[in-house]
């Protein structure tokens, strides 16, 4: 019998808030242990939330970047469950009125336009953080209720690859769209996994199976791979494929039970008390579509249409944020746009993928890049020397004019300097002249090693090139 | 100085303002009437003297650099569940042992501002749950009236302390009845003021969407004064309305007529089983609001019967997700176990006493999968319709006239071996807690056994200062506030 | 509800609280809050099925604050309060997870 495997997504995105989702702590990854809490994120006996303005405006962005209607009318509940990272044990999250409905994106999956469909996005509110240690837990809160939106998407996929290809898009967009930087190492992007198998054509879904928070999209793949190939192999040894909750772990890339149906959790949702509704009016969706960023789809029109760079190019340089905007900051100082983007697509890319290095990282600046093109465009240097120029300072940093001048770099363009190293070639080398006289082109290429060897690679080739032109085609 | 405890706000603030006493002279004879009674009385739970006669001096000093600030020098008793900073705050509860509160709860700075003193924390029912003060873990509180009796419940010791003399006034909180039926239990003035007029900020949660905040005073026009202290827009607080603070204080006049005020009473809260010495008082009541010119009109508010039914499914449903802090791992109590899920039941089991566990356990039922819609859900469109009826009858009049509970005070232990009896006395005060709107209980006669029996005026959203008015009215020119007991 | 209050099951609904009873205090609660759910039962009198649920007593919308950061809690003092602390943190027995 063959099988078909259904999927669907729970992804959950920090947003970019500088305070939680209910109270005025910040947010702030990697700082010293609960210095950031306060009654409201501790639970603490009499405090109240009070919903940021700025994680509605995002997550409503959000929703009309991935194609929802807002809800003109939004509200809250409780989810009740006791762990020790949940400091109120109840989570603030929105169950049958959320900010988001509905919404679709498309994306290409090996080649293939493929629609995925959205259920809903809605805000909640983040949980401490745990550490292990022999024998105990440790709590920290800062953590504990920052603003968190799940996006949960239709049981709409079919492989790994369509999810991947999905969470790519959603992330590249979250980032586009000034959401949330989506950093997956600091947790700010996580999934669970719903994933269920039934024989090709039958009707009703399978048992579905849970897979809990993994935050790296190759986990995440890896889990799905492994999870239908063991739900498959359940099946055709004549098995059911029970309803539960299930753990990865990557180490040996497999997936383990947490929770059986039977051990489900009874959170007794209801409507929060503490909050009140949201209301979105017409005017306030159309104000923030206006302000809605350019997604990187627009941005490769716009580089192909406004700067002339080739469909590729616009791909290359616009699938990661950062890349595309160092792009854009470094065209603020350049009009060369084929030039910078060779720039990046060669050298830089390569030496950050060798180093395992991300572009903020890099020691040469947008600026320090202009300048380098801008050496090449007067000719002062040849491309590879300005590609020399640019590695040195990637490793060691450094001015571009100043590496230039240490490593003798400049290019001889001077008529008079190169006169002379013509005069000398052709009167040193009558036999290719004679040739190229009688028509053989390609002759002239010789008397152009020549020069160059006798400026010790200084010469500028093209400046070269018209100058031995000039005198033989007299 | 003879008795300035006995003083009501506004006589005290004569007086400091005229220089015939400080601030330490009250604090020091509150303090005395509290060595001499609360051994008997038992309203308080813990008292710092020394900061209370700090507090004293400096707002002696302050009067004296010409401040005039409304409640400045006059010292409140708190109840134990608001938020204090650098303070306990147990809510009268095993589980909040060692729990020092870092904030002060909003109405606690605005007592300040106002230049309040903070005299000490009263007992209550632990976490607000309870009519009797019996559920308290942390102490025992008698009504002063008669100390084989309760003083009711949950701010028995609010009502206690200012019965007793034992503070000029005190703050309490009110989600079913706690600040009025305690008032009526112990003669006093209590008011539960509309939903959203005073933040909660601060205010340990029993029922977040019924929870209130409200004086308990010696006179309605100290009652008046001190709500217009608590009352006002807080940002940190999202269900706070705002909407002007009236000056209730300054429009208590002496003339007590109540010309042109239409009084609706309805006849659905002269319940059965209603003692009939209360409801001779009541009627009796509604008789003199009548001679003061004040028309009598009949309502009805035809749901409000279900009021208990609707208020122990919502409030307890609230409860068990606001007490679900109260957990071993933050703050408080700890039972240590041998996981966290562990740790939490042995804390919680030792931490709470058996009224709040079964409202916990009656609260996580109604919430519970498959339950829902059947209990909570359905409880609240009745509060729907219980508003409705409010919303009816106050387009018949300006306020409402009832009883504040079916008996007087009772005994002790009488009625703690079945909650659902205790549950029933709530049913005059439960409606207006569904419905958000305001309601105040004052003194208006006493039974037989001396015990005193209360009138609730009851008012639309944000009407305060009409209740304020016809309770001022009713006091000014009736002696049963001028009662005190013997003790 | 008549049908439905007979399935409380106070045992079940204590653990769902994290809440252990002794056998008395279960016996006890079970015959008192039948009792109530049987008192409960008087709403199904009323037909609600057009009604609106109230949820708030008076409802506001859209209650927002400025997402500036405010004032967090002295660190000392939260770490006072804690019932056990390490480095920083608040001490619970191991996290086994679910
Ligand atoms: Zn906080």
């Amino acid at each position: 019998m063959k099988y078909e495997a259904t999927i669907g997504l729970e992804t959950h995105v920090m947003q970019k808030t500088n305070t939680k989702m209910f109270c005025s702590c910040k947010y702030e990854y990697g700082a010293e242990p609960n210095t950031h809490v306060c009654p409201t994120c501790l639970g603490y006996p009499g405090a109240l939330p009070v919903m940021n303005e700025k994680a509605i405006e995002l997550i409503c962005k959000a929703g009309l970047l991935l194609g929802c209607e807002i809800n003109p009318y939004s509200k809250w509940d409780r989810k009740n469950y006791f762990y020790p990272d949940m400091a109120k044990n109840y989570q603030i999250t929105q169950a049958d009125e959320p900010l988001c409905l509905g919404g679709e994106v498309t994306v290409e999956v090996e080649g293939e336009m493929k629609t995925f469909t959205l259920e809903r996005i809605h805000q909640e509110e983040n949980a401490a953080k745990n550490t292990h240690v022999a024998g105990a837990s440790l709590v920290d809160y800062n953590r504990a209720g920052t603003a968190l939106m799940e996006i949960v998407s239709d049981p709409c996929m079919s492989s790994a690859s369509d999810a991947l290809a999905y969470m790519t898009h959603v992330k590249q967009v979250m980032q586009y769209g000034g959401i949330s930087n989506c950093d997956q190492e600091k947790g700010q992007m996580r999934s669970d996994v719903n994933v269920s198998v039934k024989p090709v054509g039958q009707k009703e879904l399978g048992a579905k199976v849970e897979i809990k928070n993994m935050n790296s999209f190759a986990f995440i793949q890896d889990a799905i791979e492994y999870e239908i190939d063991r739900q498959i192999s359940v099946l055709e040894s004549g098995g059911t494929v029970v309803q539960e909750t299930r753990g990865y772990n990557p180490d040996r890339g497999e997936t383990f039970t947490q929770r059986t149906k039977e051990n489900a959790h009874d959170y007794r949702y209801f409507p929060e008390p503490d909050l009140m509704p949201v209301k979105v009016s017409k005017e306030q969706v159309e104000q923030w579509r206006s302000e809605l960023p350019e997604m990187p789809a627009q941005r490769r029109v716009r580089y192909v249409e406004q700067l002339g760079l080739p469909e590729y190019d616009a791909g290359v340089l616009t699938a990661s944020m950062d890349v595309s905007d160092w792009f854009e900051e470094t065209m603020k100082h350049t009009k060369n746009a084929k030039a910078v983007s060779n720039f990046i697509m060669g050298e830089m890319l390569r030496l950050l993928s060798e180093q395992g290095l991300s572009i903020a990282d890099s020691k040469v600046t947008p600026q320090k890049l202009a300048e380098i093109i801008a050496l090449i465009d007067a000719k002062a240097i040849s491309t590879g020397g300005g590609k020399q120029i640019f590695e040195t300072i990637f490793n060691e940093g450094g001015d571009p004019a100043a590496i230039m001048e240490a490593k003798g770099l400049a290019q001889v363009s001077d008529d008079s300097a190169l006169e002379g190293w013509a005069d000398e070639a052709i009167a040193n080398n009558p036999k290719p002249v004679e040739e190229y006289k009688a028509g053989n082109p390609a002759s002239i290429n010789f008397l152009m090693g020549q020069v160059m060897k006798a400026s010790r690679g200084k010469a500028n080739p093209g400046a070269v090139m018209q100058m031995l032109k000039q005198k033989l085609d007299a | 100085m003879a008795d300035l405890n006995k003083c009501t706000i506004s006589e005290l603030s004569e007086k400091l303002a005229s220089g015939d006493c400080t601030s330490v002279d009250i604090v020091n004879d509150v303090l005395a009437s509290i060595d001499a009674n609360d051994g008997n009385v038992g309203a308080y739970l813990t008292i710092d003297r020394e900061d209370a006669l700090a507090q004293a001096k400096a707002a002696d000093e302050k009067r004296v650099a010409g401040s005039s600030l409304p409640m400045l020098g006059i010292p409140v008793a708190i109840k134990d569940l608001l938020n204090v900073k650098g303070q306990p705050c147990t809510c009268s509860s095993k589980i909040l042992e060692g729990y020092v509160a870092p904030y002060d709860a909003t109405v606690i700075s605005k007592l300040r501002e106002a230049g309040a003193i903070l005299l000490g924390r009263v007992n209550m029912d632990e976490f607000a749950m309870g009519s009797s003060t019996e559920n308290a873990a942390l102490g025992k509180t008698s009504n002063p009236w008669n100390l084989d009796h309760v003083p009711g419940g949950s701010s028995g010791g609010s009502a206690a302390c200012v019965a007793a003399d034992e503070a000029i006034a005190s703050l309490g909180s009110d989600t079913g009845g706690s600040i009025r039926q305690p008032a009526a239990f112990c003669g006093c003035v209590g008011v539960k003021p509309t939903y959203g007029r005073v933040s909660r900020y601060g205010l340990t949660a029993f029922a977040s969407s019924l929870d209130q905040i409200g004086p308990i005073t010696k006179t309605v026009k100290d009652s008046a004064i001190l709500l217009e202290t608590l009352c006002g827009h807080d940002a940190m607080d999202s269900s706070s309305i705002e909407i002007e603070v009236p000056a209730f204080g300054k429009e208590l006049s002496t003339d007590t007529s109540l010309a042109g005020m239409k009084l609706g009473l309805p006849k659905e809260f002269f319940v059965e089983g209603m003692d009939p010495e209360v409801e001779k008082s009541v009627r009796d009541a509604v008789e003199h609001c009548k001679s003061l010119g004040a028309e009598i009109v009949d309502v009805s508010l035809p749901n409000a019967k279900y009021a208990i039914a609707v208020y122990y499914i919502i409030a307890t449903a609230e409860a068990s997700a606001n007490l679900a802090r109260f957990d071993g791992i933050r703050y408080g109590m700890r039972v240590d176990g041998k996981d966290p899920a562990d740790l939490y039941a042995k804390t919680r089991s030792a931490g709470f006493g058996q009224e709040v566990k079964r409202r916990i356990i009656l609260g996580t039922y109604v919430l519970s999968s498959g339950y829902y819609d059947a209990y909570y859900k359905k409880a609240q469109k009745v509060r729907t319709l219980i508003r409705n009826d409010f919303t009816e009858a106050f387009k018949k009049c300006d306020a409402i006239l009832a009883p504040v509970t079916p008996t007087p005070a009772y005994k002790k232990g009488e009625k703690t071996a079945d909650p659902l009896k205790m549950y029933l006395d709530d049913i005059l005060t439960t409606p207006t807690n569904l419905a958000g709107n305001c309601a105040l209980s004052l003194p208006c006669g006493f039974a037989s056994n001396g015990m005193p029996i209360g009138l609730q005026i009851i008012g639309d959203d944000f009407q305060e200062e009409t209740i304020l008015k016809v309770g001022h009215a009713y006091e000014q020119s009736t002696e049963w506030h001028k009662r005190h007991p013997s003790l | 509800m008549s049908e439905t209050h007979e399935g409380m099951d106070v045992g079940y609904v204590a653990k769902l609280a994290c809440i252990d009873l002794t056998d008395e205090e279960t016996t006890l609660f079970q015959g008192q809050l039948d009792q109530v759910l049987h008192y409960v039962e008087q709403l199904n009198e009323l037909d609600v099925s057009n009604v609106e649920p109230t949820a708030h007593a008076i409802p506001v919308y859209n209650v927002l604050r400025k997402d500036e950061v405010g004032t967090s809690l002295n660190h000392d003092d939260v770490i006072a309060n804690f019932p056990s602390a390490t480095d920083g943190h608040v001490r619970v027995p191991k996290i086994i997870d679910q």
